[in-house]
C-alpha cells in the first residue's frame, strides 16, 4: 500500500484504476457489483468495470423507485437497490443436508458441504457494511454458528464505496451507519478496500484506503498514485455533503426503550390498517435473517433433503403453534417486525437491527415509512407521558 | 464472529427406536439409541430437533434423565404432521436427532428448598427428567411435590411411574373431565395449589403445560409469596433451527431456543402479558 503518514490512502482513476480493480478481483473471485437491469440497480456478477452503472441514478420515495440518467458519469451515485448482500451471504434458498434411506430403513445424513464461491463485493455502501456486521453477529455471534454463512463470509472480499448521493428515503446518518465508512483509519474488520468516488475539475477518480492486508495487496496491484490532500478533502467533503442531504431521520430518542414502552400503542392499529402484510420490507431489509425449512423427498421416496429459505414474520404461518398462529393480527405482525428491528434486536444481539438504508420505505407497496412510524410512536409515548404528569 | 467459541450448525444424527410405550391414545414415549456417534448429553429441560424421514422436524423436550447411557427418551403427542409421524414409529425405525438445545431447568438453584413441580397435560414430559433428578438426590432438596393435571384420566402420562414416585414424593393428580372409575380430584391443577404443604417463600417451582395454565399457576404462586425468580416455566414457540438463526421462536426480547425454553417467571410474565407477542 502506497501511503504517506500525513495522507493515508491512494488515488485510482475511475477508468483504468477501477477497470484494473475488477480485473484483479476477477482473477480468483466471483465479483458482484451493482448493474442496471430491469429498471433498477441490481446486484449481479460482473467481469468488467464497464458493467457497473455508469451515469445511473435513482429517484426514491415511499413506495416508489425510478432509475434515472444522471447528467454526469458517476458510477456509484445511486443508493441501495432492492437487493442487499445477504442475497449472496445468506441466500434465499440453500440446501442444509440430505438423507438417504436404505432397504433396511437405515438413515444416512449428509451435511451440505460444497465449497462456496469466493466473492468480491464491489460497491458495498456503509449502511450495507453495517448490515453485514449485524448478520455476522446474528448468524455467528451466539452459542452456535451458521456454518455455510461463515464459510461464505470468511472468503468474501469487501470493497466498500462511501455514499455521496443518498436517496430521499435514506436515514443512515441518524442510525450512525453512514454515509461514510467510519474513522479515517478505518475499521479493519469491516472492509478490505474503501473507495470514495470524486468527480471534479481534477478528474473522475477514487480515494482509496485499505482495511486489511488482502486489501493492501489488491491496492498494490492497481495503477494508483499516493493520496494527495486535494483528493482527500474532496472525498471528505462529498461524504459530509451526503450527510447534510439526508432527508429522513429516525427520531433522536432511545428507540430500544421507545419500542419496549410502546407494545400497546394505538399507532399499531393505524399502521395495521395500511399494512398489507406482504413481507416486502423483510425481503429487502439487509439485516432480516429469518428463515424457514422445507423437507422434500424425491420420487424414489428414499432420498430426502432439507432446504432453508427466507421467511417473513409477516407470514401467518411464521408463529404457527398447535392451535393456530401466535400472531394472528396484522397489528401484531407489524409490531413484531418494528419492535424487533429497533428494539428487541438490542436485547438479542446487542445492537439495532436497522441500518438506515431506507429499502423498506421504498419497496413497501403502500409506502409505510419506518421513520414516520417511529416518530408517531414517539409522539404517542410523549403525549401519554404528558397526560400522566398532568394527572394529579 | 467468533467461530472458535461457537458450535457449528449440524445435520441430524441417526437414532434407532429401541423401545416404544404407548402412553395415551395420542401420546407415546420412545427410547432412542444412536446408530453411530451419539449427541452430547442432554440436561433436563433441554430439547432436541427430531426429524421424521421425509416429513419434517420438530422440537421435542428430553423426557429421560442422562444416566451415562447414550440413549434419549422423548414423549411425543400426535398433533401435527411430524408429531403424528413420530407417534407412528415402531421399534427398529430410525429418526434424525439434533441437539442438545436450549437452557434447561435449574434444579441446582432449589438446593435446600422445597421442590414443587406442576405439570399440565404433555407438560409433564419435559418435567419428568427433573423429577427423576430430584428423586436421585435425596437430602439435597426439601420436600418434593408433584401436581399433575390432565384433561381426562385416560390422558395421564407415565401412570405406573407416577405411582412409584409417590413413595418418596407427594403426588397429587387432577383431571378436567372424570371417567366413571375416577376417584381422584376433578378440576384445574391450580386448585391443588391451595393444599400446599410447602412454604411459599421456601419453595422452588417448576411449571410446564398450556400457557393459560402456566399463567394461572405461576401467578398464584407469586401471589402467595414465592419470588418470581424461583418459579421456572418452560414455554413453547414455533422453532425451525434450534440454534438461534431462524427467528421463529421470538417472544419479545427472548429467543426461546437460545434463552429458553426454560425461563423464570420474572422474565416470562411481562412477555406473556402482551397479547400476540
Amino acid at each position: 500500500m502506497t501511503t504517506s503518514s500525513s495522507v493515508p490512502g491512494a488515488v485510482i482513476s475511475a477508468s483504468e484504476g477501477l477497470a484494473a480493480l475488477v480485473d484483479v478481483l476477477a482473477e480468483d473471485r466471483t465479483v458482484i457489483g451493482p448493474t442496471c437491469r430491469d429498471g433498477a440497480i441490481v446486484l449481479a456478477e460482473i467481469s468488467t468495470a464497464d458493467e457497473l452503472p455508469h451515469g445511473c441514478g435513482v429517484e426514491l420515495e415511499a413506495g416508489r423507485y425510478r432509475l434515472v440518467s444522471r447528467p454526469d458519469a458517476m458510477i456509484f451515485a445511486h443508493s441501495a437497490g432492492p437487493q442487499s448482500w445477504k442475497t449472496y451471504l445468506h441466500p434465499q434458498r440453500e440446501r442444509l443436508w440430505t438423507v438417504d434411506r436404505d432397504a433396511r430403513g437405515r438413515l444416512a445424513f449428509q451435511a451440505e458441504d460444497v465449497a462456496p464461491p469466493a466473492y468480491a463485493f464491489l460497491g458495498v455502501r456503509p449502511c450495507d457494511l453495517r448490515a453485514i456486521a449485524v448478520q455476522d453477529r446474528v448468524l455467528g455471534g451466539g452459542p452456535h454458528t451458521a456454518t455455510a454463512y461463515r464459510r461464505r463470509r470468511e472468503r468474501a472480499f469487501v470493497v466498500a464505496v462511501e455514499c455521496t448521493d443518498p436517496g430521499a428515503t435514506c436515514f443512515c446518518t441518524s442510525m450512525g451507519s453512514g454515509p461514510g465508512v467510519g474513522r479515517e483509519d478505518g475499521d479493519a474488520a469491516a472492509y478490505d478496500l474503501a473507495l470514495t468516488e470524486v468527480l471534479d475539475d481534477e478528474g473522475h477518480r477514487f480515494w482509496v484506503r485499505a482495511g486489511s492486508p488482502a486489501g493492501e495487496r489488491v491496492l498494490g496491484r492497481l495503477p494508483h498514485r499516493p493520496g494527495d490532500a486535494p483528493s482527500r478533502v474532496a472525498a471528505r467533503e462529498a461524504v459530509a455533503a451526503a450527510a447534510q442531504h439526508m432527508e429522513r431521520a429516525m427520531p433522536p430518542v432511545d428507540l430500544h426503550a421507545l419500542m419496549a414502552g410502546s407494545l400497546d400503542a394505538a399507532r399499531w392499529d393505524d399502521v395495521a390498517a395500511r399494512c398489507l402484510t406482504c413481507g416486502n420490507c423483510t425481503m429487502v431489509c439487509p439485516t432480516c435473517f429469518c428463515t424457514t425449512t422445507e423437507d422434500v423427498t424425491d420420487l424414489t421416496g428414499d432420498h430426502a433433503e432439507r432446504w432453508q429459505r427466507w421467511d417473513s414474520c409477516f407470514d401467518l404461518d411464521f408463529s404457527h403453534l398447535h392451535g393456530g398462529p401466535v400472531r394472528a393480527s396484522a397489528r401484531s405482525r407489524y409490531r413484531q417486525w418494528l419492535t424487533h428491528k429497533l428494539g428487541t434486536w438490542h436485547d438479542q444481539f446487542g445492537e439495532s437491527g436497522c441500518v438506515g438504508c431506507g429499502r423498506c420505505i421504498v419497496w413497501c407497496p403502500v409506502g409505510i415509512d419506518i421513520t414516520e412510524e417511529a416518530a408517531a410512536l414517539h409522539a404517542e409515548s410523549a403525549d401519554r407521558q404528558a397526560a400522566a404528569e398532568e394527572t394529579p | 464472529m467468533n467461530p472458535a467459541a461457537a458450535r457449528p450448525s449440524s445435520r441430524p444424527f441417526p437414532y434407532r427406536v429401541v423401545r416404544r410405550a404407548r402412553e395415551t391414545a395420542d401420546v407415546a414415549t420412545f427410547e432412542l439409541s444412536p446408530v453411530g456417534d451419539a449427541l452430547p448429553p442432554f440436561r433436563p429441560g433441554q430439547f432436541a430437533m427430531v426429524y421424521a424421514f421425509g416429513v419434517g422436524e420438530i422440537p421435542v423436550s428430553v423426557s429421560g434423565l442422562d444416566d451415562g447411557e447414550p440413549t434419549l427418551v422423548h414423549t411425543v403427542r400426535a398433533v401435527g404432521a411430524v408429531s403424528r409421524a413420530l407417534y407412528g414409529l415402531r421399534v427398529g425405525d430410525t429418526v434424525g436427532v439434533r441437539g442438545p438445545y436450549g437452557v434447561g431447568w435449574d434444579l441446582a438453584s432449589a438446593a435446600g428448598l422445597d421442590v414443587l413441580v406442576v405439570a399440565g397435560g404433555i407438560g409433564l414430559a419435559p418435567l419428568r427428567p427433573l423429577i427423576l433428578d430430584g428423586l436421585a438426590q435425596p437430602g439435597r432438596y426439601g420436600r418434593l411435590t408433584v401436581l399433575i393435571g390432565a384433561r381426562t384420566p385416560s390422558d395421564l402420562l407415565y401412570r405406573a411411574q407416577t405411582r412409584a414416585w409417590g413413595a418418596e414424593a407427594h403426588i397429587d393428580v387432577t383431571v378436567d373431565h372424570p371417567e366413571p372409575d375416577w376417584r381422584g380430584d376433578v378440576g384445574v391443577v391450580t386448585r391443588l395449589l391451595s393444599r400446599g404443604t410447602w412454604s411459599p417463600s421456601r419453595v422452588c417451582a417448576f411449571v410446564c403445560g398450556p400457557e393459560p395454565m402456566i399463567h394461572a399457576v405461576a401467578g398464584e404462586l407469586v401471589r402467595a409469596g414465592t419470588p418470581p425468580h424461583r418459579v421456572q416455566v418452560s414455554l413453547e414457540r414455533n422453532m425451525r433451527c434450534g440454534e438461534g438463526f431462524c427467528g421463529h421462536c421470538q417472544l419479545g426480547s427472548v429467543l426461546l431456543c437460545r434463552d429458553g425454553p426454560v425461563t423464570d417467571w420474572g422474565r416470562a410474565e411481562p412477555l406473556l402479558a402482551v397479547k400476540e407477542l
